[in-house]
């Protein structure tokens, strides 16, 4: 992508990324992940939307090293993690974490939460036990969970705590990136708005590098930089996440964007909806040309046949689509319309995040 | 249509009038009320949505409206009355005439509601029979009318699956036809979409929606998403610790929330449309049942609590909108911008 000859480091890299499940000749092959580009500066937070799936865990899972690709490949800091032996992998990898969505399913039950805690430096064989234990109150320290929860076991605390330990733990390691699949899916708002925040802090304090997957547009826009809306298996929009969520590219975004109901005053009518028809459909046998033309608004002819190629419309804004250029003149105008032109403006602010 | 459907339900009688409702539970440790005083009405056609945390009551309320909690573990006092009778104190028999053909309910799961074994169709079927007389062939016609006015597109074929068979967004209509194949007066839709994704939820309050302004019935929506209360109810009631907080026009609650918890829960959703930063929260969590604070529920958790709040509250009646704050003149929550 247009990243190649930035002087900022890339903490992650997906080249053209590809994630099989199933046999091809039972034709029962499933590409979870199909074809996948992008990068993510250090420092950057990096948000993945999707429905249920469009291949969003997967493409986690992958960065992390969990899964190996079928198909092009990772780059950890510049360096190809699944050119290491499984030892060397076992070392590299601690400084890439995952947190998933169930904090429930996360923990042992069987072992107090300070245990768990703790495990990943026992596993790594990192210092002695007190200095262990000390580290491990200090990350649970930096989640705001007070220490009398280290004693206690997983059933004795709530969600959203869990989750918390299970975000401390992560830190353990010093991590350089942490892909946070659907972290916040399973709290109540009010608790979701803490974790967010808990997010946003611990990513000055240390520095951190996420990638943040969910299917829940606010939360994505509000915590990322830049996202990238993922269609069955495909990216079909990247940018700076302001940009993407005010002035939509793609139709899938678009309809996305209008599912997602707003808390104002004057509700629905203040926006025409677009109600998008059917579902994801058989992940066995995909639809030819463009992946979303089965349930697109705007679908012609062109899109059954031909696969659309992704393209940068606007600096740092990639889309895949056939009628792209026609939606940015409609948001174009739309903007003119508000007073300003906003996508001039979405334009130089893209500039200065590149 | 909301102006419309408001000047239409003004002065008229509620169809679901609950008054005083408290409602115990047992467990291995005793008794331990759950409800405190819940008093909430919903008028025929209304769509009434309820919000709060999990843990606040919302499903019980539902579940003691439909008499559905064990009975020997459960204890409910007040009144909750419906068409002229109370349904806290009426005979068993007559609950299961009321059940499905004048108030159904909507789970937020529908695998777990829907019985894994027998045909959906066979499902609706048996709902029918229950209460209509109707021979098996007239029931599976009716069935499959219902599958078809959900939207599914081939509802006879539809109608031989079974549960496993369907995706989740299917399963959700199914439930709906079910549901709606009486043509009850008040559906409680529990969570209907929390499990489905965005764009599956859009279909399914637009059908949901469309169908009871079609067939006259009123909901009760419960959830905890208030961007969907926002955008398909008319009425919201707000609910805390097992009590009702606050209550009003949805238009009037959002637009500026006279409850400091209300104000938190709008607040504390990320806005796309806000600036990056931190999102205001609500500090710790809804209390044990066991470990409820003393005067006011909230008031541990309330950034605007004072000395007084430690005495006991009551819900206080401003004509179409109640609160249960006693500080609510003087606090200046802030609203949300339209």
């Amino acid at each position: 992508m247009s990243g190649s000859a930035s002087p900022v480091p890339m903490a992650l890299q997906a080249e053209d990324l590809h994630v099989s499940f199933g046999n091809a000749r039972r034709g029962s092959l499933i590409r979870a992940v199909d074809g996948v580009s992008f990068s993510v500066r250090k420092g950057e937070i990096f948000g993945v939307i999707g429905e249920s799936g469009s291949g969003k865990s997967t493409l986690g899972r992958c960065l992390v090293g969990l899964l190996t690709p079928s198909g092009g490949g990772v780059r950890h800091g510049g360096i190809d993690p699944f050119r290491f032996s499984r030892r060397e992998l076992n070392g590299h990898r601690r400084k890439y974490q995952i947190v998933s969505q169930d904090p429930n399913a996360a923990f042992d039950p069987r072992m107090t939460i300070l245990q768990s805690v703790c495990e990943p430096l026992n596993i790594a064989g990192e210092g002695t036990r007190a200095e262990r234990r000390e580290k491990a109150f200090e990350m649970l320290d930096r989640v705001a969970l007070s220490p009398e929860m280290a004693n206690r076991y997983p059933h004795e605390i709530s969600g959203g705590q869990k989750q918390r330990a299970n975000i401390a733990r992560a830190l353990m390691l010093d991590p350089n990136v942490i892909v946070c699949d659907e972290v916040v899916a399973a709290l109540d708002v009010s608790i979701q708005a803490d974790m967010l925040n808990l997010f946003a802090r611990l990513q000055e304090q240390f520095g951190l590098t996420y990638v943040f997957i969910s299917h829940d547009l606010r939360v994505v826009s509000h915590i990322s930089d830049r996202v990238a809306v993922m269609y069955f298996g495909k990216i079909v929009e990247v940018g700076p996440a302001h940009a993407v969520m005010e002035a939509p590219l793609h139709p899938y975004t678009e309809a996305l964007r209008s599912a997602e109901p707003e808390i104002t005053p004057a509700g629905a009518d203040a926006r025409s909806r677009i109600i998008l028809q059917g579902e994801i459909p058989s992940a066995v046998s995909p639809p030819g040309g463009c992946r979303f033309h089965t349930r697109c608004p705007r679908v012609r002819d062109v899109c059954r046949i031909q696969e659309p190629q992704q393209r940068e419309l606007l600096p740092g804004r990639h889309v895949a689509c056939h009628f792209a250029e026609e939606m940015l003149v409609e948001q174009e105008r739309k903007g003119l319309s508000a007073g300003r032109n906003r996508v001039q403006d979405m334009a130089s602010a893209t500039q200065a995040l590149t | 249509m909301q102006q419309l459907a408001e000047a239409t339900m003004a002065g008229q009688d509620p169809l679901l009038d609950i008054q005083n409702l408290t409602l115990s539970l047992r467990d291995e440790w005793g008794w331990v009320e759950v409800l405190n005083n819940v008093s909430l009405s919903v008028k025929p056609k209304e769509i009434l949505g309820v919000v709060g945390e999990s843990g606040c009551g919302k499903s019980m309320t539902a579940l003691s409206i439909l008499r559905l909690l064990p009975p020997r573990d459960s204890r409910l006092g007040g009144k909750i009355m419906f068409g002229g009778q109370n349904l806290v104190s009426s005979p068993e028999s007559q609950m299961n005439r009321i059940r499905g053909r004048h108030i159904s309910m909507i789970f937020q799961e529908p695998m777990s509601a829907l019985d894994p074994v027998f045909t959906v169709g066979y499902q609706i079927e048996e709902t029918l029979r229950r209460h209509f007389r109707l021979d098996r062939k007239e029931a599976a016609e009716r069935a499959v009318e219902a599958l078809d006015s959900v939207g599914i597109a081939s509802p006879r074929h539809v109608a031989t699956l079974y549960p496993m068979n369907l995706s989740g967004g299917m399963r959700q209509r199914v439930m709906i036809a079910m549901a709606l194949v009486c043509e009850p007066r008040l559906l409680i839709a529990d969570e209907p979409t929390t499990a489905l994704d965005v764009t599956i939820q859009a279909q399914i309050m637009d059908l949901l929606l469309g169908l009871a302004d079609r067939t006259g019935t009123a909901i009760m929506f419960i959830t905890h998403n208030l961007g969907l209360v926002a955008q398909s109810c008319h009425r919201m009631v707000t609910m805390y610790a097992g009590q009702v907080v606050e209550s009003g026009p949805v238009k009037d609650v959002i637009a500026g929330p006279r409850h400091p918890y209300t104000a938190g829960l709008l607040h504390s959703i990320p806005d796309s449309n806000r600036a990056r930063g931190t999102l205001p929260s609500i500090a710790g969590r809804v209390p044990s049942l066991r470990h409820m604070p003393a005067g006011c529920r909230f008031g541990p958790r309330c950034t605007y609590s004072v000395k007084p709040c430690e005495l006991s509250q009551s819900i206080e009646n401003l004509g179409r909108r109640e609160v249960r704050c006693n500080r609510w003149e003087e606090l200046e929550l802030r609203r949300i911008e339209a």
